[in-house]
């Protein structure tokens, strides 16, 4: 009995979690090490790792599961573990805020889960991954397709799909660092596999539209995720929202290889699979990257509000080289992982339109366009985060005090650093291993796509003459580099430097508070994309005189629309509801019996008919 | 390989050339077409004033940027290691330096002209990638020797390559978007980043700016009456450009920060229109 409920799978794509999971848990313990033991008491370090263990372990768990209701139960062991890993500061309001928030959402995406695996379990009469597969081939197509939306909302939830990513601003910033490295870099994965797992493993792609939906979704996952990521100023809710946007670009692969299965492009959709799972491990790497630094931002300036920081590229110069990195690799670089991955997304695309015509041809460019738009205002976003946190000078005291994190943070974000370089360069032999898995994923033989021209240039199948080596890049790069130093060093000499101050424009002394700041920067996007953030701005001027101006406030920021608009009225119309059902509840035992009789009546009718 | 090596190498030419043009066109003398060659010499001997409130990354960004836009010129010849796509992304490191570097002297202007070419940059970004898509949609590839070496011209291709024409005016800072020659406060965007630089560095920066003008002006001109792409057709087309674009700046005024928004928007629906005319099978 119990060997029914508790199988477990380890086919590629399962191992392929495993090791994602793995590769971003392990460098986070190491940097927890350092991280809990400045900011917590002994009791409660204790309990935190243990949390975080069990939320490892749940997360490979839920990866390895064999049948739904084995699923079911570390998938929310999962969310409980996070939950309590969210409210870990509970002296904090706001992280019982967030936490709230988070398990309400986790809720609602389990109970469309339960509800799809109910429908599963009701076709299949069997718990098991395999059995479900087969007895679901006879399935009505109706009922396929309302399968497939429950799976959506359902994991989407935990995805963060727009429009159902109002948690992660608010828990991906309360957790401690290491946490939020795992949430947001692997956990939100999990949804992905389960995607994955459940709708083209088991139920197969049975539409064209079940792949165009995802897409528009991805589409406008990225670009809320990023717009709202520009205007973000608390560096953890920025992170958090940018990891919107990558769900999206991931979802970009995913929904490509179900429109290419769908139509019968084996070749096309083990690419398109394989660049979103790639683009899932380097997200997985670099975000994981970026929280742990701003972890070590705010344990050595105590602030994580850029708007506060400043300057910190000499204080804490190993720390800020991580962080220069990871900025570089989202913001897909070259020769960086995020340059890879987004690259062979958008020749996804280009391929995608190449091969189909018509609408799905507009579809596949207007995509590409708009992963274009997502990646211009990514780049943006982190020279903002970047630029305004350690370059220039120092805003506050505290961070003119600010000293390098110890040892174990430091190793934390080395590895995943290193591996951030590691993943744009080997290219050529990730992406037979991504590819491998997404053959299994889509059911073809991918060792019969050729991926690689040699040991350095990867060239896309289907021929068409299109190579990419990051490695030569590289070369290519630094070469270009030395040959202009070399070259100018033996024409002109060597270079004279003289220091100076920065022109100032003959005013007495330039100090932090002449910088430009993250909100001046993120201004001309305010106003562009009004209409989506609708920006809030109050002036107030307290005059002395006509003339004199004594005091001036300023106050902006935008608007969360989802959050404002959608949600509110939602949960306000659950209270009034609520309220209304109050009147039933008189107090009266004999009523209350009157209610449990009309109920079992109810019941034995509904029996009767169906 | 020697064709990059020329056209890296009589790239400043191109910009000499335009201002001359312009200059005429108001019917003034105007410095000789070798002029950005003269400059370039005295900014790499003139020794170089860094604010002390600067980091290493100041320093070092003038190499990363020419590094990686002569990086994409090389990559028409060395066609295995990347593509027209690949390409864009270079662009986009150079630029993300230069941004950095704009915020790190802890200035206004800075950070303002950082702030402004990356929203512009990323308004370019989808333009620039539908266009893109066209141009290589046509010739079934990314690879950019074949792109070059495409011979036949329709109508998508020449929507396309308007397109890319109003998105090279952008990515080189030329009127209406931004001003090469002026350094006026509240409309420099691309001067405003590279106001602290001078010297060696400025030059640097100053040889990586034409490294991409003649990209985008060599691509542009081969992608024109694709047949004639001779050497000395090369020339001429480019020479007809540089004209085009002096007329430009000559009679139009820059725009308003946020009327470039409208300018993107028209060069988005061209290039929009260019895949449509591609589905259609124009």
């Amino acid at each position: 009995m119990l060997n029914t409920y508790f199988s477990l799978v380890f086919d590629p794509l399962a191992v392929f979690f495993v090791i994602t999971i793995l590769t971003i848990s392990i460098p986070s313990f190491i940097y927890s090490l350092g991280y809990l033991k400045g900011h917590y008491s002994t009791r409660k370090i204790v309990l935190g790792q243990f949390l975080f263990g069990l939320f490892v372990l749940a997360m490979l768990a839920v990866v390895t599961a064999g049948n739904i209701f084995f699923f079911l139960i570390v998938w929310e062991l999962m969310s409980l573990s996070s939950y309590f890993l969210v409210i870990f500061d509970t002296e904090n309001k706001k992280s019982i805020e967030a936490g709230t928030i988070y398990m309400v959402m986790a809720q609602i995406g389990t109970a469309f889960l339960i509800a799809a695996f109910l429908l599963m379990y009701q076709q299949s009469g069997s718990f098991d991954f395999y059995v479900i597969k087969q007895a679901l081939v006879s399935l009505p197509i109706q009922q396929k397709n309302i399968l497939f939306l429950l799976l959506l909302v359902g994991f989407g939830a935990k995805a963060g799909i727009v429009p159902l990513h109002i948690w992660l601003p608010y828990a991906h910033p309360q957790a401690p660092s290491h946490v939020s490295a795992l949430m947001s870099g692997v956990m939100i994965k999990t949804a992905i596999y389960g995607l994955i797992r459940f709708v083209i493993l088991i139920l197969g792609v049975n539409a064209l539209w079940w792949g165009e939906l995802v897409i528009v979704l991805a589409c406008i996952s990225c670009l809320v995720g990023i717009l709202n990521a520009l205007t973000e100023h608390d560096l953890k809710t920025l992170l958090a929202y940018s990891s919107v946007e990558n769900i999206g670009i991931i979802l970009l692969g995913v929904g490509a290889a179900m429109i290419f299965i769908k139509l019968g492009y084996p070749v096309l959709a083990v690419l398109a699979m394989g660049a979103g799972l790639y683009h899932l491990f380097n997200h997985a790497i670099f975000k994981g990257l970026l929280f742990l630094g701003a972890g070590s931002i705010y344990n050595a300036t105590g602030s994580r509000n850029i708007e506060k920081l400043g300057g910190l590229i000499n204080k804490i110069p190993w720390t800020s080289s991580y962080f220069l990195l990871g900025s570089m690799a989202i913001s897909a670089l070259p020769p960086l992982n995020g340059f890879v991955s987004e690259w062979l997304t958008l020749l996804v695309l280009f391929l995608g339109a190449l091969t189909l015509g018509g609408g799905l041809k507009l579809f596949f460019c207007f995509s590409a366009a708009i992963l274009a738009l997502t990646g211009g205002l990514t780049a943006a976003c982190f020279v903002k985060a970047f630029g305004i946190t350690f370059l220039g000078q120092a805003r506050s005291v505290k961070v003119e005090q600010a000293k390098e994190c110890g040892l174990a943070m430091n190793m934390g974000m080395a590895i995943l650093a290193f591996l951030v370089v590691i993943l744009g360069l080997g290219v050529v032999f990730f992406i037979k291993i991504f590819g491998f898995v997404a053959g299994f994923v889509m059911g073809v033989d991918a060792s019969l796509i050729r991926f690689s021209l040699n040991s350095f240039v990867i060239s896309l199948p289907l021929a068409n003459n299109i190579f990419l080596a990051t490695p030569q890049l590289l070369l290519l790069l630094l070469l270009c580099a030395v040959f202009a130093f070399v070259l100018l060093n033996l024409f002109f000499g060597r270079a004279k430097v003289l220091l100076g101050k920065t022109w100032d424009c003959g005013y007495y002394k330039l100090t932090s508070r002449n910088e430009y700041t993250a909100t001046g920067f993120s201004k001309p996007f305010r106003l562009a994309f009004s209409f989506f953030l609708l920006p809030y701005r109050k002036l107030n001027k307290v005059k002395e005189s006509f003339y004199h101006v004594k005091n001036f406030y300023y106050e902006t920021h935008t608007t969360k629309i989802f959050m404002d608009y959608i949600y509110r009225n939602l949960l306000g119309s659950t209270f009034r509801l609520a309220g209304s059902m109050r009147g039933i509840q008189t107090g009266s035992i004999n009523i209350y019996l009157g209610y449990i009789f009309l109920t079992i009546l109810l019941l034995l009718v509904f029996r009767g008919i169906f | 390989m020697i064709e990059i090596a020329c056209l890296a190498f009589l790239s400043p030419l191109l910009s000499g050339i335009i201002s001359k043009i312009k200059n005429n066109l108001r019917f003034r003398q105007g410095p000789s077409i070798f002029q950005p060659y003269f400059n370039l010499s005295k900014y790499f001997s003139k020794e170089e004033v860094v604010s002390s409130s600067c980091s290493w990354l100041f320093r070092l960004t003038p190499y990363i940027v020419f590094a990686a836009t002569l990086s994409a010129l090389l990559l028409i010849s060395f066609n295995r290691v990347g593509d027209l796509i690949a390409v864009i992304f270079l662009f986009s490191l150079a630029r993300f330096f230069l941004a950095l570097a704009g915020l790190d002297p802890a200035t206004t202007f800075g950070g303002m002209g950082s702030s402004r070419e990356m929203f512009i940059a990323s308004l370019v970004e989808p333009v620039a990638m539908l266009s893109v898509f066209a141009i290589a949609l046509s010739a079934k590839t990314t690879n950019l020797t074949f792109i070059f070496a495409q011979q036949s011209m329709s109508v998508p291709t020449i929507m396309a390559t308007l397109a890319l024409f109003l998105v090279a005016l952008a990515e080189t800072g030329r009127i209406p978007i931004d001003n090469q020659e002026t350094h006026l406060e509240l409309t420099m965007i691309h001067e405003a980043m590279v106001l602290e630089y001078s010297g060696r560095s400025l030059g640097l920066l100053e040889l990586a700016g034409y490294f991409k003008q003649v990209f985008f002006f060599w691509l542009i001109s081969s992608l024109i009456l694709p047949g004639f792409n001779e050497p000395v057709f090369l020339i001429i087309k480019m020479l007809v450009l540089c004209l085009v674009v002096a007329a430009v700046e000559v009679s139009l005024a820059k725009m308003r920060l946020f009327r470039v928004v409208d300018f993107l928007s028209f060069a988005g629906i061209l290039s929009a229109m260019a895949i449509v005319a591609l589905v259609l099978g124009a």
